[in-house]
């Protein structure tokens, strides 16, 4: 690119009263740079973006492949699935036991997901339907919910607390995970902390300030899906209940698309905080959750991260075909300009 | 041709009602109450007041189908099944643009407040009736019916009719600069009322009722009469009124009653303010923005129709809000969803940016150093804020000749008296020496000075000298007087012909040694002829004298003594009368010359002018030998003579009368009724003035009635267009031979001189005289009289009236002035055709003048082919035309095939066609093949074309070949062509502001007209063009995220980008930079693009809107799916999502912005950093501490996050290059196929213009030895005749 200066020229100033000004602003004479997309300044910028993106992308493939992760579907849809037999009726409490083994060690920290597809809940009906109010812990949107929650804003007259379908709709399989060692299973210990956004435990949702939590609830229904009121989500920390409990803010903050995981645990602790060893696993899930009836399907995931989150051999190869397409580019501009001998302005 | 003023009738009037004025302090209720009716003065232009602005604005703003649009949009977010967003989120675009519009109102109004605030509280002398005095008094408590008392240097506060002067003469003089830009003094006449003009006026006495017309906006017109108690009826005109805004000068005190007040005064209503046109480009605007809607509309339909078919699908979801609804249902709200959603899609806020853009446009054009005039320290003046792009897609440009092209100072060149050609080479060398001086000389500017427009009026006390220069006297400038002082006398002064003055001298001369030889070689009759030819000179006119040296304006200087044989010559006179061909007349005069001069004066109404008794005896007949002019000059009986001041209403006037002075026949001072002229030999002789009847474009002539001051006839002097005048001028028919046979050589030879001035380029004029029967003017005069009273229809009857009086005129001769072309002209009519802009001469010269200028201009090259069309009648005119459309064709056929050498493809046909013919031609069955005539020639010329068709043949063009035309013009009969172009410019030059007032913009001299339209043109045109694009690319790119989203949310209308951020995106963090764009970028360099005019004609390609969409999709495709599968199957929440998404997007529309921009200045930089930082800073405040708000696109704790992490940067870098990599490969793959253009055309035109100078070179050689006559305006430029015609 080449750099292009004007010199304002100067003549003398006389007496008159309309006379411009002359100055480089005025007569449009401003020092500019002039971009001009000539063969000899796109060839090596293309080289140089080229080779960088394909640097880059080998670099991410890499972190990628060196990201292990295990997916099983408990849906049950097909006979075979030992959580067919929990699609068959609406039993309450059903537990299926999953069945899996590692080869090599899954190398730790190792992230616990659960997954759900073909589940709409970045629906903008859907997105809207809570209050924002109760969240934050103001007790008086306790008595009259935001109509945002339509639907789910009362039930049998009382008002639901948290009310809407986001909160309604909350996942509430859950799941436990033990390694058959000798043919004893050893529970594998989750870590369910920290697994919500920082802003969210802390700023976005709070517990009215009432001890016990109980007593702010009074009057109020629980969501109509929920088994239990929002103040026994866990009882037994009282950092993790009510609105501040982690699965319940996890499962707050919507999904992007409608195929999605959302961490369920960590495995960090005791004998697994290097990873899961290679064995034999057996996963239980208490079953609840309706899926079939809008063709979703569930599973849980096992997975490692790196510094670019989880696996992902997409943005590898992507930065790999740009940067590729980058060096094509310039080697055909390079043809091109060889061939029409541009003559470049110097 | 001539150049007075006409009025030329905006409106056509309306019913003539009447206006009744009379004292407003009178006893009559009715009267007071009538004029209580009228406007007060008090001027109001602003829009609105404190209280009414609001409703008003809005109101008018409401009028915008845009602003409707989004007002619809704002309500529709209110309704609860539909609303996309929060509210007041969707209430933001709409309150930001109608307060931005709101701003800028505010702001222009209150200027105007303030500038009526200054005029309002100006002061002037209103007259009391309680204190029996004039009072000091606010303009605007100023009513109908006051006496305003107004002194030398004031500004007249609103139309008056003149009731007192202090002048003895009763007359008044005025500058209408104000006005209409006219600097030179026009005088006003006291209203002719009988009893009291002699002793003081005072309004207690004042009892006579004014009736005249209302209200209009024509300033040369007045009308209405004066009734006085007594009955009698005097009529009023224009010369009678006083106009608001002009100012008084020479004249110590004047006191007029108020007719128009205010806003009804003719200056007000002339003041129209900008003007406001559509543009080409904005009209193409609104076509985009249709499709844009069709777009939005379609893909909310795909929207509503996947929504529906999605929730049909889904058979009882858990997260299912109101499975109620019927698919149906859902899919209609979402359509109205998704328009909200989508609404961006729609430039908003393009129509303030464009607004915005213009502004910044003007301001450019407006500041430019290249079109500032030094000399009348003028600049642009832009009128028409809204149509600058339209500048750079012109394609035809009309041109009027006089004053556009050419400077319209006229110098006299030569004459013909009598049939025998007076060439004045001594004139001619002079002439041509001062042309070729600029060359040598530091600056060629110098040389166009212009004095007359420069000249400063300054009032030394009372006495209101005028004390700078007029037109006699272009001064030199500092630098040029070294080289001037060589010459024997100013510019404007003319050397005489020695044997013209030898012949005049003869004169005097065979009055005193009535034995001289010459005498005998110089026959009597040709000395009348000599002798009222330069009579007719000097008083055929509207010139206005004044001397610097003297309290009044009028010279009543030193006369020269009546000869003592002042007797003799009369008897000269009287018997060479007698000459056969004119009619007899009786001599009336028997007394002598003294008592005549002296009964003269008795008659005349005002008898206050008198001019001193002669008392020096000695004779000032200048010595008889030819050389003794120089002597003459120099001594020091002539210094009072130099110090005489001309101001003419036009340059030819004071030309002519510059003439006759350079042969001693000198105007020495003016009256309403009388004229001081000095003969040679004769001395000072007063002329009673009869009639003066003024110029009109219509009758192409004036004419005066006066006394002859030897004679005693009662004389007409008629000056005029050639053609005009040869037809009036009597044939000799049925008289004695020898004389008609004297008289048809007389005609025929002047005709012949004639056509050689016009080949000249010269422009003529023809004088002749008329000897009228007292009997015969006595029935004239009472027709004229009945005329000028007249309120209605008065022009047709005066305009019949000097007919009735022009006719049969004895022709005496014919005069040639110089006008010369204005610096530049031809470079800048290359340059401009150059850029494929056609050219046309619009003039109302003839011929012959017109295609001389056009060969002076570069118009019509020696290359070139002319065609002539001149036809008698219809059937005529269809055959030539047909038959030189065959001509053409042959010739181009003829052009191509030859075509090996290049610079011979400059060869091409020039059409020239008279007023009559374009008649024929302009009817609705020959326009086609007018038509298609003139698009196949290079050039056209029209020639004795009046405004009428000026305007016509401009509409034809602009209508029928669909092309942007220009019209430039400095003469109110330039106003129709100006308004009826797409863009109309006015030279604001010498002959007023009427073709200013009626422009788009105006421009100092022709030449700007270069850099306006290759320059500035071409750059608001690209500019603005790219800008609007860029606009579309902007918002289609950024809406078809959310598009492409819609297939991932079930279509149901929900986004992943906070809706703040959505709505401010294109309002705040990328609005700027685009205008920026708009106002400064420069796709080519200033000099390169007036050095190539070839760039100019950058055609744009419809398909550049589809390309500009179609990448659009492309890259917001890019930018939405490139994260979308980055981040598919991941725990990713919504706004996570849309953040890399949104800032890539950011990235994109910034850079795409440099991409585009040709020209990177330090503000670009500045404003791209600060929409980008401006961005970040938002959204991180808003993720910061909004914990509550913008519900349910809460942003709490989502960029800080995001911001930190790796996966961001990685997206963001791969979307953003790979979005903009496509366009900047095929951008610099275009630049290498297709070296710059402007790399070849710098080579080819070099070739070109290089044989150019060479061919140029030759051929001034060849006529230089031919010793063909050489234009004094462009010497080697003018071909002989044969080579014009061939």
């Amino acid at each position: 690119m080449n750099m292009r200066f004007y010199r304002t020229t100067m003549k003398e100033e006389g007496n008159s009263a309309n006379r411009p000004s002359n100055t480089a602003f005025t007569q449009q004479r401003l020092p500019a740079w002039q971009p001009m997309l000539s063969a000899g300044v796109v060839i090596p910028g293309f080289l140089l973006i080229g080779l960088a993106f394909i640097g880059i992308g080998v670099g991410l493939l890499i972190t990628s492949r060196s990201i292990q992760v295990l997916e099983l579907d408990y849906t049950g849809t097909e006979t075979s699935s030992p959580c067919y037999q929990c699609t068959m009726s609406n039993q309450s409490n059903c537990v299926c036991k999953l069945s899996f083994s590692i080869g090599t060690l899954f190398k730790g920290p190792v992230f616990f997901y659960y997954g759900l597809t073909n589940y709409f809940q970045n629906q903008r009906k859907y997105g809207v339907s809570k209050d924002f109010n109760q969240l934050i812990g103001d007790v008086s949107y306790f008595k009259s919910p935001s109509s945002d929650c339509q639907p789910y804003q009362r039930v049998n007259g009382k008002p639901i607390v948290p009310c809407g379908a986001i909160a309604n709709s909350m996942f509430n399989d859950t799941f436990k995970l033990y390694q058959i060692i000798n043919g004893k299973e050893e529970l594998v210990p989750f870590d369910g902390k920290g697994i919500a956004w920082w802003t969210d435990y802390n700023i976005k949702y709070r517990n009215p300030d009432y001890t016990p939590l109980k007593n702010a609830f009074n009057d109020t229904e629980k969501p109509v899906f929920w088994t239990k009121p929002a103040y026994e989500l866990d009882t037994s920390d009282a950092s993790n209940n009510g609105f501040i409990n982690q699965d319940f803010l996890v499962w707050m903050r919507r999904a992007a698309l409608p195929n999605f995981r959302k961490l369920y645990r960590r495995i960090t602790e005791g004998n697994y905080k290097d990873g899961l060893p290679a064995g034999n696993y057996s996963l239980e899930i208490s079953y609840n959750y309706p899926v079939i009836s809008f063709e979703g399907t569930k599973k849980v995931t096992f997975s490692n991260v790196s510094w670019m989150g989880g696996q992902n051999e997409f943005l590898g190869i992507a930065y790999l075909v740009i940067g590729s397409m980058c060096v094509v580019m310039s080697v055909v501009m390079l043809i091109v300009y060889a061939k029409f001998r541009f003559p470049e302005e110097d | 041709m001539h150049s007075l003023k006409l009025p030329f009738h905006i409106h056509r009037e309306r019913l003539p009602r009447k206006r009744i004025v009379g004292p407003s302090f009178a006893e009559d209720e009715d009267l007071k109450k009538v004029l209580k009716s009228y406007q007060s003065n008090k001027i109001r232009t602003t829009k609105y007041s404190f209280l009414s602005f609001l409703p008003k604005n809005l109101f008018e703003q409401l009028h915008r189908i845009a602003n409707i649009y989004f007002i619809f949009l704002a309500a529709l977010n209110f309704v609860p099944v539909v609303e996309a967003f929060q509210p007041e989120v969707s209430l933001v675009p709409i309150v930001l643009v109608l307060s931005v519009t709101a701003i800028k109102d505010v702001f222009e109004d209150f200027r105007r407040f303030h500038s009526d605030r200054l005029v309002n509280r100006q002061l002037c002398d209103l007259y009391s009736s309680a204190q029996k005095d004039y009072v000091d008094c606010c303009w605007k408590d100023v009513r109908v019916g006051d006496f305003v008392r107004l002194s030398c240097n004031e500004i007249i506060p609103a139309d008056m009719v003149l009731l007192y002067s202090s002048d003895p003469r009763g007359v008044c003089y005025i500058e209408t600069a104000n006005l209409d830009g006219e600097t030179n003094l026009k005088q006003r006449q006291v209203v002719g009322f009988a009893p009291q003009s002699d002793s003081q006026f005072s309004p207690e006495n004042f009892h006579s009722r004014i009736e005249c017309e209302n209200p209009n906006n024509d300033l040369n017109r007045f009308r209405g009469f004066i009734e006085h108690a007594s009955g009698v009826r005097v009529g009023l005109h224009s010369s009678n009124v006083l106009l608001r805004s002009c100012t008084i000068r020479n004249t110590e005190t004047v006191i007029g009653i108020v007719v128009y007040a205010g806003h009804e005064t003719k200056a007000m209503m002339n003041n129209s303010g900008p003007r406001y046109k559509r543009s080409l480009l904005e009209r193409r605007l609104n076509r985009d923005i249709l499709w844009c809607v069709a777009l939005l509309i379609v893909m909310c339909l795909i929207a509503a129709v996947g929504h529906g078919l999605w929730l049909k699908n889904l058979k009882d979801p858990i997260f299912q809000v109101d499975g109620e609804m019927s698919p149906a249902l859902a899919a209609f709200y979402v359509f109205w969803t998704m328009i909200i959603v989508l609404q961006v899609l729609i430039p908003i806020s393009l129509y303030v940016s464009i607004e915005i853009v213009k502004l910044g446009q003007i301001y450019f054009i407006h500041n430019d150093l290249d079109m500032y005039n030094e000399e009348q320290d003028s600049r642009i003046q832009c009128r028409a804020l809204n149509i600058t792009e339209d500048l750079g897609q012109i394609q035809y440009v009309f041109s009027d000749k006089t004053g556009t092209l050419t400077e319209n100072k006229m110098v006299f060149r030569r004459c013909s008296i009598f049939g025998v050609e007076y060439p004045h080479e001594e004139n001619a060398r002079r002439l041509a020496v001062y042309e070729e001086d600029p060359n040598r000389g530091a600056s060629r500017t110098v040389t166009l000075k212009s004095a007359c427009s420069r000249k400063s009026l300054t009032c030394r006390s009372l006495s209101c000298n005028r004390s700078s220069v007029s037109l006699h006297t272009l001064t030199a400038e500092s630098g040029e007087e070294d080289q001037l002082s060589s010459h024997p006398q100013a510019k404007t002064d003319v050397v005489p012909d020695p044997a013209l003055e030898k012949k005049l001298n003869s004169l005097c001369s065979s009055l005193l040694h009535l034995s001289d030889g010459l005498f005998k070689t110089t026959s009597n009759l040709e000395l009348t002829y000599i002798t009222d030819f330069f009579l007719a000179l000097t008083i055929c006119n509207t010139v206005v004298v004044s001397s610097p040296g003297q309290p009044r304006h009028v010279v009543s200087g030193p006369a020269r003594t009546p000869l003592k044989s002042l007797e003799e010559i009369k008897v000269m006179f009287q018997r060479l009368s007698f000459s056969p061909f004119t009619t007899m007349s009786t001599p009336q005069m028997k007394s002598s010359p003294r008592s005549f001069t002296s009964r003269l004066f008795i008659r005349g109404k005002s008898g206050s002018l008198t001019f001193p008794t002669p008392t020096n005896n000695s004779p000032s007949c200048p010595n008889p030998e030819p050389e003794s002019y120089e002597e003459t000059n120099g001594s020091s009986g002539e210094d009072s003579e130099d110090e005489l001041l001309y101001e003419a209403e036009s340059p030819d006037e004071a030309a002519l009368v510059h003439a006759a002075r350079a042969y001693h026949c000198t105007l020495r001072a003016r009256s309403p009724e009388n004229l001081l002229v000095e003969l040679p030999g004769i001395g000072s002789l007063p002329v009673r003035l009869l009639h003066v009847l003024p110029f009109d474009s219509n009758r192409k002539r004036m004419s005066v009635v006066v006394r002859h001051p030897l004679t005693g006839e009662l004389v007409v002097y008629t000056k005029g267009a050639d053609s005009v005048i040869m037809d009036l001028a009597e044939r000799p028919k049925g008289r004695k031979a020898p004389s008609a046979e004297l008289y048809s050589h007389i005609r025929e030879q002047t005709q012949k001189h004639l056509d050689a001035y016009a080949r000249e380029g010269l422009r003529t004029l023809c004088i002749a005289k008329k000897v009228l029967e007292e009997e015969e003017y006595d029935v004239w005069m009472k027709r004229q009289l009945l005329a000028e009273s007249s309120i209605e229809n008065r022009e047709e009857l005066l305009l019949e009236s000097a007919q009735r009086l022009e006719t049969n005129l004895t022709l005496l001769g014919s005069t040639g002035i110089v006008d010369r072309l204005q610096e530049e002209v031809p470079e800048t009519i290359e340059a401009l055709q150059r850029a494929g802009i056609k050219v046309w001469v619009l003039t109302g010269d003839k011929q012959e003048t017109a295609i001389n200028i056009a060969n002076a201009c570069k118009l019509l090259r020696s290359s070139d082919q002319l065609l002539t069309a001149n036809c008698d009648n219809k059937d005529a005119c269809a055959a030539l035309l047909n038959e030189l459309i065959v001509e053409v064709q042959c010739g181009q056929e003829g052009v191509s095939e030859q075509r090996e050498d290049p610079s011979s493809g400059s060869t091409g046909f020039i059409l020239a066609i008279d007023g009559r013919t374009l008649d024929w031609a302009l009817q609705e069955d020959l326009r086609s093949s007018f038509l298609e005539l003139s698009r196949k020639c290079k050039a056209v010329l029209c020639c004795r074309s009046t405004p009428l068709q000026k305007s016509k043949v401009v509409q034809l063009v602009r209508d029928h070949l669909r092309v942007m035309t220009l019209a430039v013009g400095d003469g109110a009969n330039d106003v129709s062509m100006i308004q009826v172009a797409d863009v109309g410019i006015g030279i604001s030059g010498q002959e007023g502001m009427q073709a200013v007032m009626s422009s788009d913009f105006a421009i100092p001299r022709f030449h700007h007209l270069r850099k306006l339209l290759l320059v500035h043109g071409h750059w608001c045109y690209h500019r603005l063009a790219n800008m609007i694009l860029y606009f579309f690319y902007k918002n289609v790119m950024y809406v078809n995220l959310l598009f492409w989203y819609q297939f991932f949310c079930g279509f149901s209308g929900s986004v992943m980008i906070n809706s703040w951020v959505l709505i401010l995106f294109n309002l705040l963090f990328t609005s700027v930079p685009p205008l920026i764009y708009g106002v400064l970028d420069q796709d080519t360099a200033a000099d390169a693009l007036e050095e190539h005019p070839e760039l100019y004609q950058a055609v744009y390609v419809p398909s550049i809107f589809w390309i500009t969409i179609l990448d659009a999709f492309y890259q917001s495709c890019i930018c939405f799916f490139i994260p979308y599968f980055a981040l598919a199957g991941s725990d990713v929440d919504g706004l996570s999502f849309g953040s890399p998404i949104n800032t890539s997007a950011l990235f994109i529309i910034l850079l795409h912005q440099v991409i585009e921009s040709h020209t990177l200045t330090w503000i670009h930089a500045l404003v791209l950093f600060l929409s980008a930082a401006s961005y970040f800073a938002f959204v991180l405040l808003f993720s910061t501490f909004c914990i509550v708000c913008s519900h349910p696109t809460n942003l709490l704790g989502v960029e800080p996050r995001q911001l930190s992490t790796p996966l961001f940067y990685v997206i963001c870098a791969v979307t953003t290059v790979t979005a903009l990599i496509p366009r900047i490969f095929f951008r610099s793959l275009f630049n290498t196929v297709h070296p710059s253009a402007l790399l070849t055309k710098d080579q080819r035109q070099e070739a070109a213009s290089e044989s150019y100078r060479r061919r140029m070179q030759r051929w001034n050689q060849n006529h230089a030895r031919t010793g063909l006559p050489v234009c004094a305006d462009n010497p080697g430029l003018v071909p002989g005749q044969e080579e014009v015609l061939s």
